[in-house]
């Protein structure tokens, strides 16, 4: 599962944050981020907690916007189009970029209405349109089989490695260029997680993926390409294998060999 | 010993203790409403005494005393015939009683006036005057016919009361005509007022029928006589119901029971509110709650959702929930004193300058109506609406409603397709408690639109249907008004008591079917904490 050596001119630059600075209130969350994130590789955010790398993965879809006394300054751009700012229109960007929950969170409906939410919102209710996608979606997120013949039960009733994987199975329904992940195997035990990974493998083909995790084994088994997040600032990105065998920063070798975080 | 207070038994048994307390209480009150009120519709049975000064007595058993100082028992007889005497309810003491005897052939009658009649059938006479033999069957077939007859007559009835509000409608025109000019539209007025006179033509044709054949059902009478032997004439059509209690089975008895209660049911009240049924009442006070509701709901659920997701978090929306919680604490009857003011004068006042300027002085709007008394109440409960909506929207975890966000809802998608069908049992509680508050509450209604007695009731089939403008019944009036106002407050007392069991079982009804319905709205969401 490690990846090779990679050829960067297959994976061009999809995601390009520049001089993030992100403010709660008075206190500084993110100081002066900038990094890129390759289409179809896995990039894994990884730090001690209080880093900031869920507070800046939160950003590429605009979901701090939730929090009222959150401020950004820099820029971020999708594919060359400007996240940040009044500008953009946030609906459609968070169709272009899902995300998946450390805490899986199904809605209260059926699996088949689970999965179509994110079509239904956007308006489309052809019926074909709408079984289609599900199939796709739940073959997509390697749980077909499992719950096929179910469809309309309650999705309430599923185990937590069967719920994360419905709610990954929703974020690909709307076919978005990126999937966010915020420690999506923390609250899940080992064999779902080697599934969820194993899933991850197979998704980043067709997605890009950003990962939050505090499991290093996980980012080292998992990601093209990591970077190290302390106390806000972006300490050492760059190629997962160099990262974990030979890091240029003293901070990320002693994180990674476990002196502290 | 010491342990003892550490686990802290004493505390566990003080509170099953005042658990029992409520419960017993609240037992207890059923039980009294239960027995003042079941036992109301049983037939008793009349006994006669001949007391030692010759005179006779015949009544029904309400009450047994032992005088407290001379130790004399006396017991309370029902004599009813208040046209005859002067009181409902006689006390006769033991030792005055010199014979006692339960004679078989008596008669309890209900009458539409006066009250009950306890006596002996004498004569009986047709509407043709012809005599009829006197027996039981006789009189009850007899009575039957007469009746009949009676319901006969409902066809000229209800045609006059067509012409009737015929009329009245073109009297309205022509007023409204004339309030903009009688001189412009003269001729109008003229033909209007040529086909009011054919209206009331025709319907003096039919009074003049009615009060005839009317008549002939009148000479239909029973004379009857009481313990004493004085005579009473009674028209047949003034008897409402006959029985001989002292030879019914307990069959007999139960199914007079069954038709008593039908009658509460369905039937309008007689005598004052003393008798006869509760049904303008019932549908009165059923359709405010509905209307209430309607009102509430909507607006509760609206504002709560404006506070809670749209509204900025400052000083202002600080104050506007303190201000929604304090309008909870406030009395009813200042609700009923502002529903007066606002709605009723202000509101209703300005409809009737608007709508009707022809009608004025008299209003329209601008007194008290259901509408009025529907609103006045759906303010009293929109702060328990409020409450209960934020409270079950606040509750819904965090993760669904950023799920939804996450995957391109807008706030109001998010809200509409998520997030209410998840509140919705937090709101049917609102509901539930709106509901039971509103039920109960009388003083402000008395300020707003229930009346006594209404002619009509607010929903019937003449257009437009729902007549906002109509005056109401209501149960917890009812209460009042038969428990404090009628003529004869002893007599009454047993029809308070069914009216308040009828109020709780209304209640306990509406209640039960809402939380049905929360509950299974529950078992869809699990997620939600209501």
């Amino acid at each position: 599962m490690s990846p090779e050596s990679v050829d960067l001119s297959k994976h061009p630059a999809i995601i390009e944050v520049e001089n993030v600075n992100l403010y709660y209130g008075a206190s500084q969350a993110l100081k002066d981020i900038s990094l890129t994130m390759r289409r179809n590789q896995v990039t894994a955010f990884i730090g001690p907690s209080g880093c900031g790398k869920s507070t800046l993965l939160r950003c590429l879809n605009r979901m701090n916007d939730l929090i009222d006394s959150v401020r950004i300054e820099g820029s971020i751009r999708l594919d060359g189009d400007e996240i940040t700012g009044n500008r953009t229109d946030v609906i459609s960007l968070r169709r272009r970029v899902g995300m998946v929950f450390q805490q899986s969170n199904p809605f209260p409906k059926s699996i088949y209405e689970n999965i179509v939410y994110g079509l239904r919102i956007a308006g489309i209710n052809d019926k074909a349109t709408l079984d289609e996608t599900v199939e796709r979606s739940l073959k997509g997120a390697a749980i077909w089989n499992e719950v096929k013949d179910r469809l309309h039960d309650s999705a309430l009733g599923l185990s937590g490695g069967q719920a994360q994987r419905i709610c990954i199975a929703r974020a690909i329904a709307t076919n978005p260029e990126v999937i966010l992940m915020d420690e999506p195997c923390s609250a899940l035990d080992p064999l779902s997680t080697l599934k969820i990974e194993e899933l991850i493998d197979e998704l980043k083909e067709q997605y890009t993926i950003v990962i939050v995790t505090h499991n290093m084994q996980q980012a080292a088994r998992v990601s093209d390409a990591t970077a190290f997040f302390y106390l806000g600032e972006l300490i050492e990105m760059g190629d997962t294998k160099k990262i974990f065998t030979n890091p240029e920063k003293q901070q990320t070798e002693d994180y990674i060999t476990g002196r502290f975080g | 010993m010491k342990n003892y207070w550490k686990r802290g038994e004493p505390m566990v048994l003080t509170a099953g203790a005042t658990l029992a307390v409520i419960l017993f209480m609240t037992l207890t009150l059923m039980a009294v409403i239960l027995g003042n009120s079941l036992g109301y519709f049983w037939v008793k049975g009349l006994v006669r005494y001949k007391l030692t000064d010759g005179s006779y007595l015949m009544g029904q058993l309400t009450a047994k005393e032992r005088h407290a100082l001379t130790n004399v028992k006396r017991v309370q007889l029902k004599v009813g015939n208040r046209d005859l005497y002067s009181q409902d309810f006689r006390w006769v003491d033991e030792s005055e009683v010199a014979e006692r005897d339960i004679p078989k052939d008596a008669y309890l009658l209900e009458r539409r006036e006066h009250g009950n009649f306890f006596g002996f059938l004498k004569e009986l006479r047709g509407s043709d005057g012809v005599a009829v033999a006197v027996d039981p069957v006789s009189l009850k077939r007899l009575h039957q016919a007469t009746v009949q007859r009676q319901q006969g007559l409902k066809d000229i009835k209800d045609r006059m009361s067509s012409l009737n509000q015929a009329s009245e409608r073109l009297r309205l025109k022509v007023q409204k005509l004339e309030f903009r000019g009688a001189g412009a539209h003269a001729a109008e007025i003229t033909a209007l007022n040529e086909k009011k006179a054919k209206l009331t033509e025709e319907f003096d044709g039919l009074n003049e029928q009615l009060n005839q054949k009317q008549g002939e059902l009148n000479k239909a009478v029973a004379v009857f006589s009481d313990a004493a032997g004085t005579a009473k004439e009674l028209p047949l059509l003034e008897i409402v119901r006959i029985y001989q209690p002292n030879s019914m089975s307990v069959l007999a008895k139960a199914w007079a029971y069954l038709g008593k209660i039908r009658e509460l049911l369905f039937d309008d009240p007689r005598e004052s509110n003393t008798e006869g049924g509760l049904f303008p009442a019932i549908f009165g006070t059923v359709m405010m709650v509905l209307l209430m509701s309607v009102f509430s709901l909507p607006f509760g659920v609206i504002a709560a959702i404006y506070l809670r997701e749209y509204a900025k978090e400052g000083r202002l929306v600080q104050l506007v929930r303190i201000a929604v919680n304090n309008l909870a604490g406030v009395p009813s009857i200042v609700y009923g004193v502002f529903g007066l003011g606002f709605f009723v004068y202000g509101i209703g006042g300005s409809l009737d300058k608007l709508f009707f300027p022809e009608r004025l002085p008299t209003p329209v709007f601008g007194t008290g109506g259901i509408l009025w008394a529907s609103l006045t109440l759906a303010l009293l409960t929109v702060p328990v609406v409020i409450v209960a909506t934020e409270e079950s929207l606040a509750s819904i975890p965090k993760g669904i409603r950023e799920g939804s966000l996450a995957l391109g809802a807008t706030k109001f998608q998010t809200l509409t397709k998520v997030l209410l069908p998840m509140a919705t049992p937090g709101i049917m509680t609102g509901l539930v408690l709106s509901m039971a508050r509103a039920v109960g509450e009388v003083a402000p209604l008395m300020m707003v639109g229930v009346v006594k007695l209404a002619p009509t009731l607010p929903f019937d089939g003449q257009f437009p249907f729902f007549h906002m403008d109509r005056k109401f019944m209501h149960l917890g009036f009812h209460i009042f008004d038969v428990g404090f106002q009628s003529p004869n407050v002893e007599a009454a007392k047993p029809m308070v008591y069914v009216t308040t069991l009828l109020l709780l079982l209304i209640v306990v009804v509406a209640t039960s079917l809402a939380i049905r319905f929360r509950n299974q709205m529950r078992r869809k969401y699990t997620t939600s904490h209501f």
